[in-house]
């Protein structure tokens, strides 16, 4: 095929992405979103031990939009939502690009349970958008949008197809493994699933929450078809406590070798000013590829990262 | 010695020396669950024995790449069970165990141009070009299936590789013959 053949091939996704995108943002201005705009090339990323920044003159490209959009709530803009290019070093695979389009929400005085609400709601409004309500094929199934959807803990879930319970005895290998090989591929079979309350080492910048013997991340995934889509949870607003996660998390990328990235001051700042609030990120990619029944990324991109000048 | 390569070097096709033998990442898969760490998933199979096996690698893991070379040789004759080769630049003769010709030995004439795999400087195998040419040496002439396209019959070649043919093919036919899939194409010479 030429490569003027490549790019029509993929005209059915690439209009299916735009509608999508149309879908994303009618509904969240219905219901009183702001979409918002933030800087794509920052001087300090949220620090997170498993992901690397793309460097830019200085500074770094984004890896999500999630400070800013904290900076925002903390200065009362209660409802926003952002779709925007994000960027992670060495990510390359079937389901992943190191530049990849993220869907970012953020709900003020909310919780995780808020925004699993939105994306059930979500969900359903950009199938029927596109054409893609009740069912649609995905290879070999068919998947539907319609609840029940499943939610599952994390621990039951490891009790459940691995054997054991990671809230008990925490290791981060088996932890990866184990919910790469025997836990993901079976999440989200016809409707998409919930997988919640992870462990406080996987809590990334959630909250713990409060009053509780064994101490639980208030974190969900959104998962469909054995895709992870969407991450979410309740804001950690306590900024000591985040100082410290940031701290160890800057240790720990140093020890390996990691890029360390500069103090994020002015976010830390902002938890000053921030009570409660929650927010989700949600691979707009990886859903264009299941309602097009696609099986890698490079079907829903125009062009594929390693494009030629 | 093979250069260092870490996880993220990793890739279908690349070929790694793991406890001092050669292997070939034949599937690779990257995975990344949302805030852990990555995974590198590779099925590798060793050039030498043929053995398959998966194995999951992490960021941080160092590997070394394998010291491979290929040479064209030309293949001269048999001798037991050893084969004997000459390089068609340095002149320099090479011998291969049966067990390391594998399938190949099924097309293996003499004056066959071949590419020769070495490891570390030692012949692990061969590759043959894509088509070779060899003649029928028997064909059971009592056959006589109906004519209905697509019945075929087994035929015997020169280097005793039995194979499914067409029923016009005779003994003394040269065929042209697929060496990836080891299956006839053509017929290319009649024995008439």
């Amino acid at each position: 095929m030429s490569r003027r053949d490549v790019l029509s091939a993929k005209r059915w996704r690439l209009e299916m992405r735009s509608r999508i995108l149309h879908g994303m943002r009618l509904f969240f201005v219905d219901r009183g979103f702001m979409e918002v705009q933030t800087p794509v090339r920052t001087p300090a990323p949220a620090p997170e031990r498993h992901i690397d920044a793309v460097r830019s003159e200085g500074w770094y490209l984004q890896t999500s939009p999630e400070l800013y959009m904290k900076r925002l709530l903390a200065a009362g803009y209660e409802k926003i939502f952002q779709i925007c290019p994000v960027f992670r070093k060495g990510e390359r695979g079937r389901r992943h690009h190191p530049e990849f389009t993220l869907l970012e929400w953020y709900r003020l005085g909310s919780d995780y349970e808020a925004l699993k609400a939105d994306c059930l709601e979500l969900l359903q409004a950009v199938c029927a958008h596109v054409g893609r309500y009740p069912r649609f094929p995905f290879g070999p199934h068919w998947l539907t949008v319609l609840p029940p959807w499943e939610h599952w803990t994390v621990r039951d879930i490891f009790l459940d197809r691995a054997g054991w319970d990671p809230l008990k005895n925490y290791d981060p290998d088996r932890f990866t493994e184990d919910l790469v090989e025997k836990i993901e591929p079976t999440l989200g079979f016809p409707a998409p699933a919930f997988l919640s309350d992870y462990p406080p080492e996987e809590a990334a910048l959630a909250k713990l929450r409060p009053h509780q013997a064994v101490k639980v991340a208030e974190r969900f995934e959104l998962y469909w078809a054995g895709i992870e889509l969407a991450n979410g949870f309740s804001e950690l607003t306590d900024r000591k406590e985040q100082e410290e996660r940031f701290r160890e998390c800057l240790a720990r990328r140093q020890e390996e070798g990691r890029d360390v990235y500069p103090w994020p001051l002015r976010f830390l700042e902002s938890l000053d000013d921030l009570e409660s609030a929650a927010g989700i990120a949600l691979g707009v990619d990886r859903l264009v590829m299941l309602l097009t029944d696609a099986s890698s990324l490079d079907d829903v991109t125009a062009f594929e990262p390693e494009h030629e000048p | 010695m093979g250069a260092t390569l870490t996880a993220g070097d990793l890739r279908k096709g690349l070929k790694l020396e793991i406890d001092g033998e050669p292997y070939l990442i034949v599937d690779f898969e990257f995975s990344k669950p949302g805030k852990g760490q990555a995974l590198y998933r590779c099925r590798l199979r060793n050039m030498i024995t043929g053995t398959q096996f998966d194995r999951t690698y992490r960021s941080g893991d160092k590997f070394l790449a394998a010291d491979l070379d290929e040479q064209e040789m030309e293949f001269l004759y048999k001798e037991g069970n050893r084969y004997h080769f000459m390089n068609t630049s340095t002149y320099e003769q090479v011998e291969l165990a049966e067990e390391s010709v594998g399938e190949a030995k099924n097309f293996l004439t003499e004056n066959l141009h071949v590419d020769m795999l070495f490891f570390k400087g030692s012949p692990i195998g061969i590759s043959l070009p894509n088509f070779v040419e060899l003649k029928v040496i028997k064909s059971d002439p009592g056959v006589k299936g109906d004519t209905a396209s697509g019945a075929t019959k087994p035929v015997t070649l020169e280097t005793g590789y039995e194979i499914q043919v067409p029923l016009f093919i005779e003994e003394g036919d040269v065929l042209k013959l697929d060496t990836r899939t080891g299956t006839y194409v053509e017929r290319v010479k009649t024995s008439a």
